[in-house]
């Protein structure tokens, strides 16, 4: 049977529903942010973990210009090597029926009459490609939806200068490629990107890569040590044009999951506290007045011969309750929200399976981290009645006691009226719970300023990418190095209003010990297309002499403007040129240094050679552009930056606009909480005098006033706050997301500061409201027939 | 000054507030002036507690946020011609107090910064319900005389509720409630001082 103590929990419990529920949504967002993060977290890494391992997922990572197979015996024979893959893996353009613009692919070779050692692919439907079949691939699984290919379906791509039609016979994932983006794209576009792969035999064939290979891939023993493998394959390789070995952490697709990663860890470490601590607040407020309102009732339980655990249990038991709800919307929630964000990363990740992982553990540390917050809100005030005297708490409390301004220097009255010095003197009453109530509103200030950021910071990355560095319409991309003809031949395609030539190649750059491997672009004297600026972004001349590196670089470095640095150049046996630093460039995505196409050709001592050529583009002749381009042998990648950009912007603005959801729902909650919480605690302490206002002929408006100062200030003071607290969140955002891929700007325009702070106070004002219908219903008689 | 006399549940309370504005009555008619009360809405009601009515209660109802000067005042914030708060202060003896804050003061001058801040809009009717029913007889008889003073100074129309039937003779007129209906009306030939009271 129940108890009578626990009948009256009930009781109470549905007195104060409508600030318990305000709670457990509070506590909700806690939990459901726990689950969100934690739960997104383990299904990413655990099911990037179960593919690695099963289809061996390579440790280290290098390629070369040509390079004889026969050092795989001696690259086999280096200490903590368990396995090692030699490929060929050749950049080309591919020709979709259906599609005007070329698409970019990279065709990869696997092994003949074996199955490979490292980077084996899931075979999702089909087969894998025959030994000697020339015209058979095997395509990456997102490239073939993106175009609705099945194995049976065609398509051309221009390799080694020749147009070769390819047939699919299956559709594949690989380890490797689990995210995968294009040349000069900033997000995977499905559609424009394809992996491929053939046989060995074939690709070798197709390349004149007979017994050689570029690229290679091993898995590493436990505790191997990886620099010293690597450092061992640099040595292998440097005399064919080895760029430098590679690991995990600079393998492309694994770095982007690494960096995703690393967010849902901030995520999971930084947003649940909030609200844990937000409802922490919250129980000590409403349990502390609740039991100021029961004093005599314990005395009384007390008197009865009620123990201090049963009567300590019996508010204990109300908060859980409130754990328990919040808990169980958090849960809802949390699985519901997982699964979404698990939904949206199977979009740019490419598993086998990716499930949004639900284990009882997560729901149990969800439940212990809930419960224990709000337990440790509660204990202050459960203490407080426990140790207190039966005889002590049958009295009522003394009457509450207030203080002039300045210890009575200083007479408000002067300046406020009698209403608005009582709003005040309640809030210098109670200091600590109204600096509480401000640091809790502007929490949710503060989450909007970092969610909302996004939208300034996105933009000015994409202005300064796309409309001030990179200002061409497409890059063009040579299959090798090829000589000023080539810049003609570019010159003279349809559509070209302008080209400018460019030179790259893969380099260490080395600063005593620290070292970075990235690669050099060589610009024309007055590049105009491509720009290099600075970091109030005034464009920098491309340097005749010396080298103006990005950011990142001089950070990583060390290096500051006059400094020298060393640059082995990878592909020319590792000959070091040694340059002096001329500026530091402004750059948001890779490592970049820059040099005037002249110094880069007489640093590599082999002639006047380009790279590739960025074009402008009449856009009336696109499609004979497209044309010409899949025509034209030389060229092994096209990058189109409108394309780029739109794609980049359009993926983006998705997900900022599904996490700003998620973030104004969350804000929306805490300011609710704190606010109506607080204006209810306020209006049961006050509820007598406010009453007595009423019966001296105060209006219902000016009554509430009262209320309403106290709020209003509690809310406005929460602006500045949350300001600066958002921007410290948003700051270490930005620092989060910080890597050699890319970083994003940390810019805040000032209607982000103005929208966070509008969101909230219009939630803060309903939030009053719904407690001002109250302050309506005052029982005028009732309060004045009792005595405090 | 008129005394209201009866039992608990006799309906003294009841006829104080609904003459004050704080109650409507279920049947009847009550007129304040020319103005029928019964007919009012809320915030005519408002109104007419605000312009013309002040109002003492048993446990002081004072603004603990407030100082005594300033619980005074927030009347006059409000009220169409008041008197000065210190005259009012003044009037009820508590002009060496007006700073203290309702916690650091007795029972009595509590009810005196009350009384003070009932009458300093000068209402045309006073209404007390069981004025002196916390406080010991000494403090009562000093808020009695606090009452009788203003009652003959400003003239105010004064009711006063109480148990105690001693103090029915400093009134002029005093009304008896039994059951819900008034049993007995009888005016006082002669009054007597607060002082005189028998607790």
């Amino acid at each position: 049977m129940i108890s009578v103590l626990d009948k009256k929990l009930l009781r109470d419990l549905r007195h104060l529903w409508a600030q318990a529920l305000a709670i457990a949504l509070v506590m909700a967002c806690g939990a459901a942010t726990i689950i969100l993060a934690v739960g997104s977290y383990r299904s990413l890494e655990e099911t990037r973990g179960a593919f690695y391992d099963r289809y061996r997922f390579g440790s280290v990572f290098a390629s070369a210009v040509r390079a004889p197979t026969h050092l795989k015996s001696r690259i086999e024979a280096i200490s903590g090597i368990s396995g090692v893959e030699l490929r060929i893996v050749e950049p080309v353009l591919l020709d979709v029926v259906g599609m005007k613009e070329p698409a970019s692919g990279l065709a990869i070779s696997i092994p003949d009459h074996r199955d490979a050692k490292v980077n084996r692919l899931y075979l999702r439907k089909g087969r894998l490609p025959e030994p000697n079949r020339g015209t058979e691939v095997a395509v990456i699984e997102t490239f073939a939806k993106a175009h609705g290919f099945v194995p049976g379906d065609h398509f051309s791509a221009i390799i080694n200068g020749k147009k070769q039609e390819l047939d699919i016979v299956g559709l594949v994932l690989s380890p490797e490629h689990i995210y995968s983006i294009g040349p000069g794209d900033m997000v995977p576009d499905p559609k424009r990107f394809g992996v491929f792969f053939m046989s060995e035999n074939a690709l070798s064939g197709l390349f004149n890569m007979e017994n050689s290979f570029n690229d290679l891939s091993a898995t590493t023993m436990r505790n191997a040590g990886i620099k010293q493998i690597m450092g061992d394959i640099d040595d292998l390789l440097k005399p064919y044009g080895g760029v430098g070995a590679y690991d995990r952490e600079d393998q492309i697709s694994n770095a982007f999951l690494d960096a995703e990663l690393e967010q849902l860890r901030a995520m999971a470490s930084v947003i649940p506290p909030i609200f844990l601590f937000v409802s922490a607040f919250l129980v000590n407020m409403i349990l502390s007045r609740l039991i100021t309102l029961e004093r005599e009732q314990v005395g009384l339980l007390k008197a009865l011969g009620y123990g201090n655990i049963a009567i300590g249990g019996h508010y204990a038991k109300l908060v859980i309750v409130i754990a328990i709800v919040g808990l169980v919307f958090g849960s809802g929630a949390g699985f519901w929200l997982g699964r979404g964000l698990t939904r949206l990363f199977a979009n740019f990740y490419s598993f086998p399976f990716l499930l949004f992982k639900q284990s009882l553990d997560l729901y149990a540390l969800a439940a212990g981290v809930t419960i224990t917050a709000s337990l440790t809100g509660a204990v202050k005030s459960i203490w407080a009645i426990v140790v207190l005297p039966p005889a002590v708490a049958m009295r009522p409390k003394a009457p509450t006691r207030y203080k002039s301004f300045f210890a009575g220097r200083f007479n408000p009255t002067r300046f406020f009226s009698q209403l608005t010095t009582m709003a005040f003197r309640h809030i210098f009453r109670r200091p600590i719970r109204f600096a509480m109530t401000t640091f809790g509103t502007s929490l949710s200030v503060a989450l909007l300023v970092a969610a909302l950021f996004s939208y300034d910071s996105i933009d000015h990355m994409i202005d300064t990418i796309f409309f001030q560095i990179d200002r061409q319409d497409a890059t063009l991309t040579f299959v090798d190095d090829r000589g000023q003809r080539a810049l003609l031949n570019v010159v003279a395609l349809p559509g070209v209003i302008k080209a400018e030539p460019f030179r790259t190649t893969s380099v260490k750059l080395r600063n005593e010990h620290f070292e970075v491997q990235m690669s050099i672009v060589g610009l024309p004297k007055e590049s105009d297309l491509s720009r290099i600026l600075d970091h109030n972004l005034a464009p920098l001349d491309p340097p005749r002499k010396g080298l103006v590196i990005s950011e990142r670089v001089a950070e990583k470095l060390r290096l500051r403007p006059g400094d020298m640095v060393d640059v082995e150049l990878t592909k020319l046996n590792g000959r070091i040129a040694r340059l002096p630093i001329t500026g530091i460039a402004q750059s948001y995505v890779g490592l970049t240094a820059y040099m005037s196409l002249d110094a880069f050709n007489r640093m590599m001592r082999d002639g006047q050679w380009i790279s590739g050529v960025r074009i402008k583009i009449d856009d009336h002749k696109l499609d004979k552009l497209y044309k010409a381009v899949k025509e034209t042998p030389i060229i092994s990648s096209i990058a189109l930056q409108n394309i780029s950009r739109d794609k980049f912007r359009e993926t983006i603005e998705q997900n900022i606009t599904t996490m700003t959801s998620v973030y104004v729902a969350l804000a929306v909650i805490i300011t609710f909480g704190v606010v109506y919480n607080s204006a209810r605690i306020q209006l049961s302490e006050r509820a007598r005098e406010l009453a007595s206002l009423r019966v001296f002929g105060f209006t219902r408006a000016e009554v509430s006033r009262v209320l309403m100062i106290e709020l209003a200030a509690i809310v406005l003071l929460a602006q500045p706050l949350g300001w600066s607290l958002g921007y410290m969140f948003a700051w270490s955002v930005v620092q989060g997301f910080e890597s050699d891929l890319y970083r994003i700007p940390l810019i805040i325009n000032t209607d982000t500061f103005a929208w966070s702070s509008i969101i909230v106070m219009i939630a803060a004002v309903l939030s009053a409201l719904i407690v001002r219908r109250r302050v309506d219903r005052l029982d005028l008689i009732q309060v004045l027939k009792t005595r405090e | 000054m008129t005394v209201l006399l009866g039992p608990s549940g006799s309906g003294k309370s009841t006829f104080l507030n609904i003459v004050g504005g704080l109650d409507q009555a279920t049947s009847g008619t009550v007129f304040f002036k020319d103005t029928e009360l019964t007919s009012c809405n809320e915030r005519q009601l408002t109104r007419y507690r605000r312009d013309h009515v002040g109002f003492v209660f048993q446990f002081y109802n004072l603004i603990p946020s407030l100082t005594a000067w300033e619980n005074v005042a927030l009347v006059t914030e409000v009220a169409k011609s008041p008197m000065r708060v210190d005259d009012a202060l003044a009037l009820v003896g508590l002009e060496n107090r007006m700073t203290h804050f309702p916690a650091e003061l007795s029972g009595g001058e509590q009810q005196r910064v009350a009384i003070a801040r009932a009458i300093v809009k000068r209402p045309e009717v006073l209404l007390c319900d069981e004025p002196t029913g916390a406080l010991d007889s000494k403090t009562g008889i000093v808020v009695l005389e606090a009452l009788s003073k203003i009652n003959e100074d400003l003239g105010t129309t004064t009711a006063i509720i109480t148990h105690n039937a001693g103090i029915q003779q400093i009134a002029h007129r005093v009304i008896s409630f039994l059951d819900g209906r008034i049993s007995n009306i009888h005016e006082n030939s002669s009054r007597i001082k607060p002082a005189e009271v028998v607790w």
